[in-house]
């Protein structure tokens, strides 16, 4: 069973030479350097051969050609001892140096703790699909006992009971607010501009372009101007309610208000709900402005329409139920958003994966709810005749 | 420090009380039967390996988990049992530095202990600035009054912790892993804080640890944890259980596996 594993048998190269030196007795003669990553031989045929044969023979190591070693060496001894220890094929380990003899022992699977490996376990389809049922459930029930806690919290507030601390709300109400103004223009006019210019093409085929204040105003303030802010404040307000609510859980901050007696809800929760709820609103008119004044850049650019005219056809459509409609959106969205934040960031893990799973899971979340939300209200308002 | 008397003529009181407490995550029960007493002025300490519920036992004790099953009792009144006003009122006899030391970090030093006492107590301003500055002076951070918990050290942060942990002047101290991340030097001195605030505050302390210089130096009481038992198997002083305890888990976790015949 002699095998010559490297022709070229450069000295530095690694090379593995299976001598039998007696019928029962076989030394494994190593040489080169074995280094992980250089170029290792791999003889796992010929080590599954080795340990079929009948009788197994006694397998030693003789390592005085061996240059320097690594972990490849060592994985590679583990596997032959693996499989000689599989097949009941005794081996002499003293002949290699006893760095490796000691590391050998250290992974040994003797020396693993036991009773800690946990048992891969891979259910059935059924129980797979049951197990995601009641996920769903208990995510469905936590949130509801969620916005049960948050409003039972703000009508504390409003009977003057709950508390927290007013510096945390001005703060909440400057990130959620003036420090939004930037995006939301951006946005807003953006959206108002690419309204316009859509509307303008089929209105120019009917020569009444004017009615693009119409399209632009109407759009923009009846439900344009809520949902992008909804959505601007989701990615940017609602991430940042989940991660600093999951990392004060991480941080164990959290537990130390609780063991105060003093309800998360209330401290923490409550200031953030209130900034985006009275913020929201507020940026949704800016936001409606923005909108028409983009539209107003597309009509006089483009239309040729004069600033005054297009002005008196926005007042002329824009009525102020459309106004107040959209201003109701907002509304809503601010405490969705807010919650879809604060819920996500309390349910936080106590790792840093959490929390980045967290902030997504609150964005992915406040988009939902927002885009049901404006259906639901659309829906209503169909039924009202508003 | 007293020495310790661990027979049942110790003529001080039993301030808290758990009786067949069952710790368990889901379906999985990882300890049961737990019954032990704490009486007023013990350091005690609760031990055991990494992962054994000792944590998990003290947020059971101080209201933040509730257990699967048994009682924990303060005084005579049986802790989850009451109702959430009762439980409130407990809650403000205990003071708690958890391991991170769980500073709020939107606050300043001064803000952190001062929440507590602005929450229950109808001091003045004035008064909770005094008695902030004396909280923080006895943990050793006069005049850090302004820092953030992001400007302080670990040790610090852990001291300022047990600052805003004394800030009602509780009944109960609860330390989680006081020396975790500390230098020896540091936890010694933590160590040395924790008797002498017990001893003049008269305040009773429980520890959760796994620490052998401060199990030793600090503990008057001890029960051990052992997972795989699932329940605690040595109660008493530490010195003395290492001294007589037929337990050979113990042993080997108190000399750091060595055994007894090796010390």
């Amino acid at each position: 069973m002699h095998q010559e594993h490297s022709d070229t048998a450069h000295f530095e190269e690694a090379a593995v030479q299976f001598i039998p030196v007696a019928p029962d007795r076989l030394i494994l003669k190593f040489s080169g350097n074995w280094v992980a990553g250089g170029n290792l031989p791999d003889d796992d045929e010929a080590l599954q051969d080795l340990v079929r044969t009948k009788p197994p023979p006694r397998i030693a190591f003789a390592t005085e050609d061996l240059g320097s070693w690594d972990s490849g060496f060592l994985v590679f001894l583990a596997r032959i001892v693996d499989l000689c220890n599989g097949s009941g094929t005794p081996v002499d380990l003293s002949g290699l140096p006893e760095g490796v003899r000691k590391l050998l022992d250290l992974a040994s699977p003797d020396k693993q703790r036991t009773g800690v490996t946990r048992e891969k376990s891979s259910p059935g389809f059924l129980v797979r699909v049951a197990d995601a049922t009641l996920d769903l459930f208990h995510g469905f029930q936590e949130m509801l006992a969620f916005i049960g806690d948050a409003t039972l919290s703000f009508l504390k507030l409003l009977r003057g009971k709950a508390e927290f601390r007013r510096s945390d709300l001005s703060q909440a109400l400057q990130e959620t607010g003036a420090q939004a103004l930037p995006i939301v223009s951006l946005i807003s006019l953006l959206v108002g501009m690419i309204l316009a210019f859509v509307a303008a093409i089929q209105l120019k085929l009917f020569g009444v372009q004017i009615y693009v204040a119409d399209v632009v105003g109407i759009g923009v303030v009846r439900v344009m101007g809520a949902i992008m802010t909804g959505i601007i404040m989701a990615g940017r307000t609602g991430a940042a309610f989940a991660a600093q609510l999951g990392m004060m859980q991480v941080n164990e901050e959290i537990d130390a208000l609780e063991s105060l007696g003093i309800p998360p809800m209330d401290f923490l929760v409550l200031p953030r709900m209130l900034a985006l709820m009275l913020m929201m609103p507020m940026l949704c008119i800016y936001s409606d402005l923005m909108g028409i004044l983009g539209g107003m850049i597309v009509g006089v650019g483009m239309l040729d329409l004069g600033v005054a005219e297009y002005y008196y056809q926005t007042l002329k459509a824009v009525t102020l139920t459309y106004f107040w409609i959209g201003l109701f959106h907002s509304f809503v969205f601010g405490i969705l958003v807010a919650l879809a934040g604060c819920l996500r960031g309390l349910q936080c893990e106590r790792n840093a994966a959490a929390v980045g799973f967290a902030a997504t899971s609150a964005v992915v979340t406040g988009i939902v709810s927002i885009v049901v939300a404006t259906a639901v209200i659309t829906l209503l308002c169909q039924v009202l005749g508003i | 420090m007293s020495t310790p008397k661990p027979d049942p003529g110790n003529e001080r009181e039993t301030v808290i009380e758990v009786r067949n407490l069952e710790i368990s995550y889901g379906s999985f029960v990882l300890l049961r039967d737990l019954n032990f007493q704490i009486r007023r002025g013990d350091i005690f300490i609760i031990m055991g390996g990494s992962g054994c519920g000792k944590s998990t036992l003290m947020k059971q004790m101080i209201g933040l988990k509730r257990p699967a099953g048994g009682k924990v009792l303060y005084g005579d009144v049986s802790f989850w049992d009451v109702e959430p006003s009762r439980q409130e009122q407990l809650k403000r006899r205990f003071g708690i530095l958890f391991q991170s030391g769980a500073l709020w970090s939107s606050m300043t030093l001064a803000e952190n202990v001062a929440l507590p006492l602005e929450q229950y107590t109808d001091l003045t301003p004035a008064q909770i600035r005094e008695l902030v500055s004396f909280k923080l002076a006895l943990v050793g951070l006069g005049g850090f009054e302004d820092f953030y918990p992001s400007e302080l050290s670990g040790g610090m942060k852990k001291r300022a912790g047990l600052a805003r942990a004394m800030a009602l002047d509780p009944d109960f101290l609860f330390f989680d892993e006081p020396s975790a991340g500390l230098d020896p030097i540091s936890a010694r001195l933590l160590d040395d804080l924790i008797i002498e605030l017990s001893e003049s505050l008269d305040t009773t302390v429980v520890v959760v640890t796994h620490d052998l210089a401060s199990i030793f130096a600090i503990g008057t009481h001890s029960i051990f944890l052992d997972p795989e038992e699932k329940t605690m198997t040595a109660a008493g002083n530490p010195k003395q259980i290492l001294a007589e305890s037929g337990n050979e888990k113990v042993v080997r976790f108190l000399t750091r596996g060595k055994g007894r015949k090796q010390e």
